[in-house]
């Protein structure tokens, strides 16, 4: 086996946490840890970022790596504390399937996505290509928390993730995206978490509880 | 097969049935430091083996040969895995014989007979222990072939010293695999060797017991011969993850002068893995026993996942 540079090491490294912390994030049961767990994974994601850049030389990706700090590890993870405090719950919640079997399923679907992905990062030029099957994988098992939790705040924990791992895609894949759309996407999810947030309250303030299962019935009275 | 080879066999065998209760009493001194009480003398499960073999030996009236035979058949397989698991050489004669799948059958097999000598006598505590370990065990097996899979892996065979050899003579690097393939081998070696997360070896509370509940018919030189094989369990874990994830200081031939510069390291490696074990036991509580399912669970995820990593980043 050729030695790789310290750097590729870095960034493999890097992805193999995120997938850690993505599987961690789908057998959270508490909503604070988990805030912390997706925090985490901005900080795993802003460093891969940095260490892209560093090794490709791509000075724009510097300025993706001050965003996404500012944005996922500090920005996003207060304002869901903050939601946190102010609806007040700390339960554990339960989950669709019990979580063993969810994380046999997150284990099927990175299976998946990485002989998905596998034709693809061949023909990639990219260094970082093979580490597209892991950005893949994150956003199946964020998709596969955000089906299998019940209540609302994992499940927007779980779209944020998702965009994580999309985000991660992008740098792996092409190097990042062009920095408008990076801004533009930024701001659509701070706006986003912001309009979910007052929806949390609405639903709550309808419901008396964060339970979407309220959400399926369309008709009053029946 | 030189005279060579055989003798550093032998003496890895011996060094293997000579060490195993000083690691054990090593653990417990580490512990009884780390929790602010006395250390016990180092040679404690010496002494409790040698009290032991003095008594007389009491059976159940209704035993079955199966019950008298166990105690022999486990500590027989404990030291045949001891004669595969490259601790000190890794040209070994007898290592050719079995392979690291091999080898997670011979801790079947003895834990197979610990659990029907369980229910051989017909106690309820007996067979709770023995379903206990059995479900314990079928749990942690998996994790363990995983992890063994991941080394394989790497090294394209499943012949532990062809393992150790490739693992010693890499480069430096970082490989996200190996240490996920590590985390999980600790777990499953927690679980394994009825240490705290899973079980707890100094319990005396029958309700809570899972490897202790099967070992409670027997006494004397059959109860001696069963906690010197635990012993010898916890010393060929420790080996087998030594040499996967610390492999490094291992002679690799049957030179004397090698073997004996492979001691020290292999003593030092030992105190340093068992203190780690101690810390553990320290700062972690023990689980429900229904929570062992997720905890193995883990470790099996996590060293599926150290495989999926390895085929995929090639690192």
């Amino acid at each position: 086996m050729a030695p790789t540079p310290i750097g590729f090491q870095l960034i493999n490294l890097l992805a193999a946490i995120l997938l850690l912390l993505a599987f961690a994030m789908l057998a959270q049961r508490r909503v604070v840890s988990l805030i912390d767990l997706f925090a985490w994974q901005g900080a795993v994601l802003a460093a891969s970022t940095a260490v892209v850049a560093y090794t490709t030389a791509q000075p724009h990706l510097y300025a993706s790596t001050i965003l996404t700090v500012l944005l996922k590890v500090l920005a996003l993870p207060w304002l869901l504390y903050r939601m946190v405090k102010r609806l007040d719950v700390h339960w554990e919640f339960e989950t669709l399937i019990n979580i063993p079997a969810t994380m046999l399923i997150g284990i099927v679907l990175v299976v998946f996505s990485f002989s998905l992905t596998l034709p693809v990062s061949e023909l990639a030029s990219t260094v970082t290509h093979a580490t597209l099957g892991i950005a893949l994988a994150s956003v199946m098992l964020s998709f596969l928390m955000m089906i299998t939790r019940r209540k609302a705040i994992p499940q927007v924990i779980g779209f944020l993730a998702m965009e994580n791992g999309l985000f991660f895609a992008a740098t792996s894949a092409t190097y990042g995206m062009p920095m408008v759309v990076e801004l533009g996407i930024a701001l659509d999810v701070l706006v986003a978490v912001l309009i979910l947030g007052v929806f949390f309250f609405q639903i709550r303030e309808q419901f008396d509880s964060l339970d979407l299962r309220h959400l399926e019935r369309l008709k009053e009275g029946d | 097969m030189t005279l060579a080879g055989i003798l550093s066999q032998l003496l890895q065998i011996a060094v293997a049935i000579a060490l195993a209760p000083i690691l054990v009493g090593w653990v417990n001194q580490c512990r009884a430091l780390l929790q602010g009480k006395r250390p016990p003398p180092l040679l404690v499960p010496y002494r409790t083996i040698r009290k032991l073999f003095a008594k007389d030996a009491v059976v159940a009236g209704n035993a079955s040969p199966i019950f008298r035979v166990t105690p022999y058949v486990v500590f027989g397989a404990m030291c045949c895995a001891a004669a595969i698991v490259p601790s000190l050489a890794t040209a070994l004669p007898f290592a050719t014989a079995a392979d690291a799948i091999a080898l997670v059958g011979l801790f079947a097999l003895a834990r197979v007979f610990t659990a029907l000598a369980a229910m051989d006598v017909g106690t309820s505590f007996g067979s709770l222990g023995a379903r206990r370990e059995m479900f314990v065990g079928f749990l942690a097996e998996p994790a363990l072939l995983m992890v063994l899979f991941t080394a394989s892996l790497i090294s394209g065979s499943t012949s532990l010293p062809t393992i150790v050899d490739t693992l010693a003579h890499r480069e430096l690097a970082i490989y996200p695999s190996l240490a996920f393939a590590g985390v999980a081998f600790t777990m499953v070696s927690l679980a394994e060797n009825a240490r705290i997360p899973v079980d707890n070896p100094a319990t005396h509370l029958e309700l809570t017991m899972i490897h202790e509940a099967t070992l409670l018919e027997y006494s004397a030189r059959h109860l001696a011969l069963i906690e010197w094989a635990s012993a010898l369990k916890l010393f060929n874990y420790s080996c087998i993850g030594l040499a996967l994830f610390v492999p490094f200081g291992i002679a690799e031939g049957t030179s004397g002068l090698a073997i004996l510069a492979a001691a020290p390291v292999l003593v030092a490696k030992l105190a340093a893995g068992g203190a780690v074990l101690a810390l553990i036991e320290t700062v972690s509580a023990k689980l429900r026993i229904f929570r062992a399912p997720e905890f193995l669970g883990t470790a099996f995820l996590l060293a599926v996942l150290g495989m999926l990593v390895k085929l995929l980043l090639g690192s």
